[in-house]
């Protein structure tokens, strides 16, 4: 009688773990699903040859690269913001902070990645551009600059833990035969620790820009709206991300183009992520081993 | 002599930097917040909080978007909650270690890593199977649950390999099965550290909009839900809506109801971040 509820209760939990396996595959069919009735009417090398992103206008067009390039730059400006200043926080809080400073300071940090997007975006439109305005005067209302900074903050907690993470990993003996030398700490640090937890530092930038480019909220309020092929981060541009909220919002009639699109759009956000989480994944094992 | 001086002073200029840094994001976050205050403090008032949407700013509040998160979250906890729990044990406690632990492991990570979007595409596909529940709080929520799923797991895992297995051990020792020692040893020792988890995954659900407004969720909703089934707003999008709008009351207005969404999730992380020292000192 035991022994049975027993196993009951066992495959119970284990329908539960499988749900995560069945999600997966559900993201995949559903994206793909759409995806190939979208390329059985847009040829494929259109789409990434195209560099006009057009569906919702009477002149069509399908071209990923306008809406590859506003996610890229924003991506980009995001990374610019919080590489240094989360790699120095790292540095800082591993090496030179006391231990109460860095217990105290760091759910701190972590706020800044609980802030909701939609509000970092009222951030990036209301105060932030406004503010630039000021000293770049080329500066459009929208643009992925702003939208780009507001974002490089929001994501300094995700490289500066992980970051930290990785230092913390190096081994004592390191640093002590580097002060044994009569090294400074920076020095320690620049010659010895950086360069041993360079793989985890690199997880580290993977997983913001992964973070990055599937944002939404800030880009959809703050970088604008118009897909345009550019690398100039002070006109408005538009992300895929932002492109699926637009045509989310929208009145757009379901078996139609236009609704696949979001779908194409979709996927190719889903297919760099997936790529980019699994190297870090794939490079966080294998220096987890290093000094095991 | 000289290099050992120069070396000096670079360390104590990177310490500067690293307080700089530390400090950076966080200064920044306060001028941001004192913004917000500044403008959107006056207008935060009881009406503010009670009254329905309007197209007039001055007579437009938040009543309907707050009913609508509260909701969103109670059938959240609903799903996601046992689920991931449940999960969680069987990959603590019951997976056989190999090359299945390790698939279903590395698919946790990366559903974590899916960007939110994507899930409300999934939950947009899934519901148009169900025309009836188009735009409804039960496609919101399962959305959503679904979203926050991973990061339960990951929590709940954490907390239950946290418990030592002295514990365990002594619930074996007087005969007890696997389950009851799950049941009545394992979970209500990590039951703070699945509840840290459980309200930082939720702080992130009540600050979500993108998945929403992709499952149909309205900007605005002149009525509060009454069932799962009805078409809701929530408050972040009712903040998104505000932000679109040209005319200057809606800037104060949506100042106000992000002063509402800040004190929410700010208190969630704050109850976390207290359960978590608490539960620290417990095992140590």
């Amino acid at each position: 009688m035991k022994k049975s509820s027993e196993k009951i209760i066992e495959k119970l939990l284990l329908s539960s773990a499988l749900f995560t396996i069945l999600t997966t595959l559900l993201i995949i069919a559903i994206l793909l699903f759409e995806t190939v009735k979208f390329f059985s009417e847009i040829s494929i090398i259109d789409f990434f040859t195209d560099t006009e992103w057009t569906p919702l206008f009477d002149d069509k067009h399908f071209g990923i690269l306008p809406l590859l390039s506003g996610t890229f730059l924003t991506s980009m400006v995001a990374t610019l913001i919080a590489l240094p200043v989360g790699l120095v926080i790292a540095i800082y809080l591993n090496e030179y902070s006391g231990n109460k400073f860095r217990k105290t300071i760091k759910p701190l940090l972590e706020l800044l990645a609980a802030v909701p997007t939609v509000i970092y975006g009222f951030f990036a439109l209301v105060i932030v551009t406004p503010f630039l305005q000021q000293f770049i005067p080329g500066l459009a209302g929208f643009s992925s600059l702003s939208a780009g900074i507001v974002m490089g903050i929001m994501i300094i907690p995700y490289v500066s833990s992980l970051s930290e993470d990785a230092l913390f990993a190096v081994p004592k003996s390191l640093r002590e035969a580097s002060y044994g030398m009569g090294a400074t700490k920076f020095q320690t640090v620049f010659k010895v620790t950086l360069p041993a937890a360079s793989s985890g530092v690199i997880v580290a930038v993977i997983l913001a820009i992964s973070r990055a480019i599937g944002e939404t909220m800030i880009v959809a309020i703050a970088a604008g709206q118009q897909p345009r092929l550019t690398l100039n981060p002070l006109v408005p541009v538009e992300t895929i991300t932002a492109y699926i909220v637009q045509v989310s919002l929208g009145d757009v009639p379901r078996e139609s183009l236009e609704y696949t699109t979001i779908f194409a759009a979709g996927i190719t956000l889903f297919i760099f992520t997936l790529i980019l989480n699994n190297i870090s994944f794939w490079l966080r094992n294998k220096f987890r081993e290093k000094y095991d | 002599m000289i290099s050992t001086k120069k070396n000096k002073i670079i360390d104590k200029l990177f310490q500067i930097l690293g307080i700089i840094s530390t400090f950076f994001g966080l200064l920044l976050l306060a001028v941001f917040i004192g913004f917000i205050l500044y403008q959107g403090l006056g207008r935060l008032n009881f009406d503010f909080i009670t009254a329905l949407p309007s197209r007039i700013p001055e007579r437009a509040g938040i009543y309907t978007a707050l009913a609508g998160s509260l909701w969103i979250l109670a059938l959240s906890i609903i799903f996601s909650v046992p689920l991931g729990i449940a999960a969680a044990i069987y990959l603590e406690e019951y997976i056989p270690e190999g090359k299945f632990s390790k698939f279903l492991e590395i698919n946790i990570s990366n559903l974590a890593g899916v960007p939110s979007i994507i899930y409300g595409l999934l939950g947009l596909q899934i519901f148009s199977m169900f025309p009836g529940l188009n735009g409804s709080l039960l496609a919101g929520a399962f959305t959503l649950s679904l979203l926050i799923l991973p990061i339960i797991i990951v929590a709940a895992r954490e907390a239950i390999r946290a418990v030592p297995s002295s514990i365990k051990d002594a619930a074996y020792a007087l005969g007890a099965t696997k389950w009851q020692t799950i049941r009545h040893q394992t979970l209500p020792a990590a039951f703070g550290g699945i509840m840290t988890g459980i309200i930082l995954a939720l702080s992130r659900a009540v600050g979500e909009a993108a998945p929403l407004i992709v499952v149909g969720a309205m900007a605005y909703v002149p009525f509060v839900p009454k069932s799962p089934i009805d078409q809701y707003s929530v408050l972040p999008i009712q903040i998104f809506n505000w932000i679109s709008r040209p005319q200057h009351g809606f800037v104060i207005n949506a100042a106000a109801g992000i002063i509402v969404l800040l004190v929410i999730t700010f208190s969630m992380n704050a109850l976390a971040v207290y359960l978590r020292n608490k539960n620290q000192k417990k095992f140590s």
